[in-house]
């Protein structure tokens, strides 16, 4: 069943077309990833799948509901949860605050129970409390519960976002480079976690730059060359894709996955 | 500290880093504080400074929300406080309203002009905003001045006491009361507010407003609703103040008693409410005792707060916490 659907997406800035002609479609319980050379305008797209940027053309389509030109908050409350390539953490507040205001979207948030501190408003807050500090662990960050966010080190931060995004409940998550900066045995932390979420049935929309990543747990790649796209399929045909191949190397004939992590 | 380590929850920090903390034991410091201070008081002055310490933290704390913890700049909120002051003290002297009616009339309707004149306003950001909120004041400062007929223009204008059951609310000592449950109503308020998915949400606006949409929060209705509760706030401030005072000038909507405000936010430290209270209490009374200067006291105040930003960055509280609590918070 499809859940998000993107027909004839397009987007420039001045006269650079980033985005042009674009039409894919996610289907639930899947990981799409959307791979590319540098520059291909793959944050340009997941902006656009989330609200930041609006595009000139195209529509969006997310659980049925046309979602396009909407403002991000908008997005969320239709089920759509992100990270950030580069982190947008809310460094003012400890790392369990992070979380908890993931679940922004399903507590009460009318100000007369906030400004009184009715009884109902401290379980909500306990719950969710206890909801955060669950998600937290299941991301594996038990160790930085207590935290400041600007006291983590990147990879803990990378998660932190992760769990933020879950803590919303969406019904398809973005990751940006969830890899990114990452040492080895970090990114094949964030690999297992993206696994477990797919087995889960979480519905993942991953960016990345880790062939062997992408490799493994995609059930379709998306190939983006100059905001259009080259190829759509299982990873293993999209590897051995010719043009593909030539996008990301000239011509040259080599397998992807193995010059990818070169 | 006792009472700071009553209350614990789960993931919050304990003893002596609560300081900074919203909730705990602060509340029960404070109530202490009030109730004590008027006993080591000495004469009616001492009441007056003590009124005009509660009456500016009362500001300080509510714009605190705005600045700190939303992180939306305003150099206007000393027209809010004017507009407080002046709406109560026209209603009730060339109205007839009775005190108790026409100050929480007055501090309604500049809930809704903050209503009003937030929507448009809060779009912009940064200096933008700084730009925006100072013309606010201005236009305010110059109404008050102009409409002299009204207000009594520059000279300011007498305002009729505050009645309750039948007498008047007389002498420092009454006042001290009233200002001072204000004052304690009003950080239970704050403390509230932040450690609730409200005031996360303003964090995390401040924190990063990007995310925070991602996080599916309107930042826009966020902006809006704390800009008027802290303008609410100011007003309510205001209207004590004219009733308290008196009388009441357009000096109270001048740009400089905007920036005071500010001052005072950020000197006693942004994003806390504790911060606010000791900030607006340090600067009310560092003039007191910088008379010694004499002529020079401007600049000894000037060189006070360059000192203070460069031992305390982050301001008094935040910095101190910081020190006291080690490197996690």
């Amino acid at each position: 069943m499809t859940l998000l659907a993107v027909q004839g997406l397009a987007k420039g800035f001045g006269g650079l077309r980033v985005i042009e002609d674009l039409s894919f479609e996610v289907e639930r319980g899947t990981v799409h990833s959307i791979i590319g050379p540098n520059g291909a305008g793959k944050t340009t797209l997941l902006n656009l799948m989330t609200g930041i940027y609006v595009p000139e053309a195209g529509r969006i389509r997310l659980d049925g509901h046309d979602v396009t030109g909407q403002p991000p908050y908008r997005w969320a409350a239709a089920g759509l949860g992100r990270t950030f390539q580069n982190l947008q953490v809310f460094f003012n507040m400890s790392a369990l605050e992070n979380v908890m205001t993931g679940r922004h979207l399903r507590e009460g948030c009318a100000l007369l129970p906030a400004l009184l501190r009715l009884p109902s408003l401290v379980r909500a807050e306990a719950r969710c409390r206890a909801t955060a500090v669950e998600l937290m662990q299941r991301v594996g960050l038990e160790a930085w519960i207590d935290a400041r966010a600007d006291a983590m080190p990147y990879g803990a931060l990378k998660r932190l976002e992760i769990a933020r995004a879950l803590a919303g409940e969406p019904q398809v998550l973005l990751l940006d480079e969830p890899a990114a900066g990452l040492n080895a045995t970090e990114a094949r932390e964030i690999d297992a976690l993206i696994r477990r979420l797919a087995t889960e049935g979480t519905t993942v929309v991953l960016v990345e730059h880790n062939m062997r990543l992408v490799m493994e747990v995609s059930d379709r790649v998306l190939v983006l060359d100059r905001g259009r796209k080259l190829a759509e399929g299982r990873p293993d045909a999209v590897a051995t894709d010719a043009r593909v191949i030539e996008a990301y190397l000239g011509a040259e004939t080599e397998p992807l996955p193995e010059a990818a992590d070169a | 500290m006792r009472a700071a380590a009553i209350v614990s929850e789960p993931g919050v920090v304990t003893g002596w880093r609560r300081l900074a903390t919203p909730r705990g034991g602060g509340l029960m410091l404070l109530a202490v504080v009030l109730a004590v201070l008027p006993a080591l008081l000495p004469n009616a002055f001492f009441f007056d400074v003590a009124i005009l310490v509660a009456l500016n933290a009362i500001v300080c704390v509510g714009l605190n929300l705005l600045i700190g913890y939303a992180g939306q700049i305003s150099l206007g909120h000393a027209g809010f406080y004017a507009l407080g002051a002046y709406g109560s003290a026209v209603l009730a002297a060339q109205h007839g309203w009775p005190a108790w009616l026409s100050m929480p009339v007055a501090v309604v309707a500049v809930g809704l002009l903050a209503l009003l004149v937030g929507r448009p306003t809060l779009r912009l950001k940064g200096h933008y905003l700084a730009m925006a909120t100072l013309g606010l004041g201005v236009i305010v400062s110059i109404v008050l001045t102009n409409e002299d007929a009204i207000t009594g223009g520059p000279d300011g204008m007498a305002v009729p006491p505050l009645v309750l059951f039948g007498r008047a609310v007389q002498g420092e000592a009454v006042w001290y009361g009233i200002v001072a449950a204000a004052l304690w109503l009003t950080v239970w308020l704050a403390l509230n507010l932040i450690a609730s998915p409200v005031g996360r949400a303003l964090r995390a606006l401040h924190g990063s407003e990007v995310a925070a949409g991602t996080a599916g929060i309107d930042s826009a209705r966020y902006k809006l609703q704390v800009f008027v509760i802290s303008a609410v706030i100011a007003a309510a401030a205001g209207a004590l103040t004219a009733h308290y005072a008196g009388f009441v000038t357009p000096a109270k909507a001048s740009f400089l008693h905007s920036v005071e405000f500010v001052i005072m936010v950020v000197f006693g430290g942004m994003a806390s409410v504790w911060g606010a209270v000791i900030g607006a209490a340090a600067l009310t009374l560092l003039p007191q005792f910088l008379t010694v200067f004499e002529d020079y006291e401007t600049m000894v105040f000037g060189a006070v707060l360059i000192a203070t930003m460069i031992f305390f960055p982050r301001g008094i509280v935040p910095t101190l916490a910081r020190i006291l609590g080690g490197d996690r918070r």
